[in-house]
């Protein structure tokens, strides 16, 4: 099951730069919450925060409280741990490339000590077959290199791969901007029914994808929320006007 | 910024403007019609009905093109959205014109009688609520559409006197009673045009506020800021 | 309406430059090639023509005999390096790929670039001051020579040359196949063994074998570590033939015999580097997926 994520005052920098300010959020269990925003506007930092995978830049730092589920993200929690729990999918497709489809899926579990073949077999399987994969790579499991792929499966093989944790939130930044529409609603598709299991946060470019996807959608400006609300009142009727210049294309 | 887009809705509502001139038109020329027994205003309001026609079609297309196109959102997805009700509207006031013109033509041959009902009143009252709708609409203005709600309350009131002294008139005077008829589709014919008028009306506050006021569903101030719950 | 009909006049006489172009670049890139090539197989085709004839069942199996005597063979310098490269590999190999490790994935600070520095200082050092040094450290340590100082000093000439090749490698692998494991929550350490490492095995693999090609034709370091032997020795702490050593030492002698013997020795020593190369590849290549890059 998802949890939800509570995010109060967070602020993160890259060295001196602020990159976001105060952000205050509430992520609902379970929904899909679209993040959009012009480039550079911190909404990719905002999620590598709640996993912590901000601090793996150098000079990148981040403070405030992120609370996924029970647990504390910034507060005596290792960040191993945190991102055991919170899978995330990339803008580019980055399966490992020496590592066959099925050790690309067992490779979060094997590299944490899970050695249980037939469990790893058993994993392995439902995972690809939540990520809608597993009819066409099924007899190639072992054979093939998970970079062998196109460009649709490997995305749908890293959302296996990280689903394959058992995590509870899955984070998604881009993760269809590098795809063409077919696979690209095959993703949404995939979004659609992983809500049921977890919790959604996707980071999106592409307006029409957050309208059709998510629940919630939260605008990001220049390091700043402006505005969190559900998705059809963004899309309708946003309540800020930066909010409605964005939408509608009048921005910039 | 996305100019083209912004050109093209602009010729959008050009076009609703047009299309609103000529059903103002109509409905003033029907009355008018009416007022004077005027066979040639009659066959003007016939003639113009083909414009409106076509007019409604070209808008939808556009609005249609638009829509496909341009995937609008927020404000100006509310806008291509009432722009396309408000020229279904706008095609259906032309139609009672239509109506009405067909009644004039009913009844330029049968004697001129001393009804108990002012059309012209009703006529005057119900092209002024187009009008101001119309105007509403140019000018973004919520409050000049929510005037316009209101008046419609005026306009019924209108039609249901009209329509109890005319019954009247049909038991006590049974020779009059096609005139005392043709009366009392127009007032009805007019009230449906102020009906129209209303739904421009509201189409304007949905555009300009993102409220949906229909059959008065509560219109709560925006939650800004505010954390969704999950439901 | 902008005047086209000029511009496709030009047109032909710009295709002629632009092929002329071509074929001249074309032309430069095979000669080089050629000259590449030449003197490779001049050498490998000298190497067996003046070689081959000593070589035979006996030079393969024997010991040298002494001075005067016909027949003998360099078994025991082909066993010789042998060893001490697989003692250079030993201890040269884990060494480079470590440095080339901490260089890539923790090294963009000072110490780093002091650590690269030295490096490639390393790397420019001639042979034989390495060979003092493998000495000095080893031989005057345990007070004689030995296949173990050999293999000390050709590991310091790999060590380098393995280093930077490693890091090279690693920094080719892209950081969104790091992000990829951090994200699963795959520790640091764990990342770089598991994924950044393995990425870039077959990068990293080239460059170890560069480095042990490099080496195992080396005279110069083993000249007073290993020392060269006349007999069988499987001690890692006694002198030790190798082929490189016999080669140099019955080149440098006055006997026809001998020289035939060195011939075929070299020719022997650059098969068993090829050989091993190539073992390599097709080991390492093995592992490798349909598809993988």
């Amino acid at each position: 099951m998802g949890v939800g994520i509570k995010v109060e005052h967070l602020n993160a920098w890259f060295g001196k730069h602020q990159a976001l300010h105060d952000i205050n959020m509430d992520i609902a269990a379970n929904h899909a919450t679209a993040i959009i925003g012009p480039s550079g506007c911190g909404k990719s930092t905002f999620v590598r925060c709640l996993n912590r995978m901000h601090e793996t830049i150098p000079e990148a730092s981040a403070d405030g409280r992120v609370r996924i589920g029970e647990l504390d993200a910034y507060n005596g929690t290792a960040a191993v741990q945190i991102r055991r729990r919170i899978g995330m999918v990339f803008q580019k497709p980055n399966p490992f490339p020496t590592m066959s489809i099925y050790d690309n899926v067992a490779a979060g579990l094997k590299l944490n000590g899970f050695r249980n073949r037939q469990h790893l077999d058993e994993i392995v399987e439902r995972s690809l077959k939540l990520s809608a994969l597993w009819e066409e790579v099924k007899d190639t499991v072992r054979k093939k290199s998970g970079a062998s792929l196109s460009g649709g499966q490997q995305q749908r093989l890293c959302i296996a791969r990280a689903l394959a944790v058992e995590p509870e939130v899955l984070l998604m930044d881009e993760p269809c901007s590098a795809l063409d529409p077919i696979s690209t609603g095959k993703i949404e598709e995939l979004i659609f029914q992983l809500k049921e299991n977890f919790t959604i946060v996707i980071v999106t470019h592409n307006m029409q994808q957050a309208s059709r996807v998510a629940e919630f959608t939260g605008f990001f400006l220049m390091g700043r929320l402006i505005e969190f609300d559900k998705t059809e009142k963004i899309f309708t009727n946003p309540s800020d006007k930066r909010t409605e210049d964005y939408i509608t294309g009048r921005f910039g | 910024m996305r100019t083209r887009f912004q050109q093209s809705l602009e010729e959008l509502r050009s076009k609703l403007l047009r299309m609103g001139g000529l059903a103002e038109q109509a409905v003033d020329r029907a009355c008018q019609a009416y007022l004077n027994r005027d066979l040639a205003r009659c066959h003007m309001v016939l003639e113009g009905e083909t414009q409106i026609n076509e007019a409604e079609r070209e808008i939808d297309e556009l609005a249609f093109d638009l829509i496909a196109m341009q995937q609008p959102a927020a404000v100006d997805l509310r806008f291509i959205l009432a722009v396309t009700k408000i020229n279904s509207d706008l095609e259906r006031v032309g139609d009672q014109a239509v109506n009405i013109a067909e009644r004039v033509m009913d009844l330029v041959e049968l004697p001129i009688v001393d009804l108990p009902v002012d059309i012209g009143r009703m006529a005057a009252a119900v092209s002024a609520m187009v009008s101001r709708a119309l105007e509403s609409f140019i000018e973004g203005q919520a409050e000049l559409a929510q005037a316009v709600l209101e008046m419609d309350n005026v306009v019924d009131r209108m039609r249901d006197e009209a329509f109890i002294s005319l019954v009247k008139v049909m038991n006590d005077r049974p020779a009059v009673t096609r005139q005392a008829l043709d009366a009392l589709l127009v007032s009805r014919n007019l009230e449906r045009v102020a009906d129209h008028a209303t739904n421009i009306a509201e189409d304007v506050i949905f555009w300009v506020r993102g409220a949906d006021v229909r059959h008065n569903v509560s219109t709560d101030a925006p939650m800004h800021q505010a954390a969704p719950d999950a439901d | 309406m902008p005047d086209l009909s000029k511009s496709t006049q030009g047109l032909p006489r710009m295709g002629l430059w632009r092929r002329a172009k071509n074929y001249a670049a074309t032309f430069f890139a095979g000669a080089a090639v050629f000259l590449v090539l030449v003197p490779l197989t001049a050498i490998f085709a000298y190497l067996v023509y003046k070689g081959v004839g000593a070589l035979n069942w006996a030079f393969l199996t024997q010991t040298p005999k002494p001075v005067g005597e016909a027949g003998g063979g360099m078994a025991n310098a082909i066993a010789g390096s042998v060893l001490i490269l697989a003692i250079a590999s030993v201890v040269g190999v884990p060494v480079g790929i470590g440095a080339g490790i901490y260089l890539a994935e923790y090294g963009r600070n000072r110490f780093g670039n002091l650590v690269r520095f030295t490096a490639d200082v390393l790397n420019g050092v001639p042979s034989i001051v390495v060979g003092i040094v493998a000495y000095s450290i080893v031989v005057l340590g345990q007070g004689h020579f030995s296949a173990l100082a050999g293999g000390v000093a050709l590991a310091i000439m790999m060590i380098p040359t393995i280093t930077r090749a490693t890091e090279e490698m690693l920094l080719l692998v892209p950081q969104a196949i790091r992000e990829a494991a951090y994200g699963l929550g795959v520790p640091r350490w764990r990342t770089t063994l598991s994924i950044t490492l393995r990425t870039a095995t077959s990068g990293v693999i080239t460059g170890v074998m560069l480095a042990f090609a490099r080496v195992a034709g080396e005279t110069a370091p083993l000249l007073f570590t290993a020392f060269g032997n006349q007999y069988w020795n499987w001690k890692i702490n006694q002198p030790t033939a190798a082929l490189s050593l016999q080669v140099y030492t019955y080149a440098i002698s006055p006997f026809d015999e001998w020289h035939r013997q060195a011939w075929a020795g070299a020719l022997i020593l650059i098969i068993l580097i090829v050989a091993s190369v190539g073992a390599v590849r097709i080991v390492a290549g093995r592992g490798m997926l349909k598809g993988a890059s």
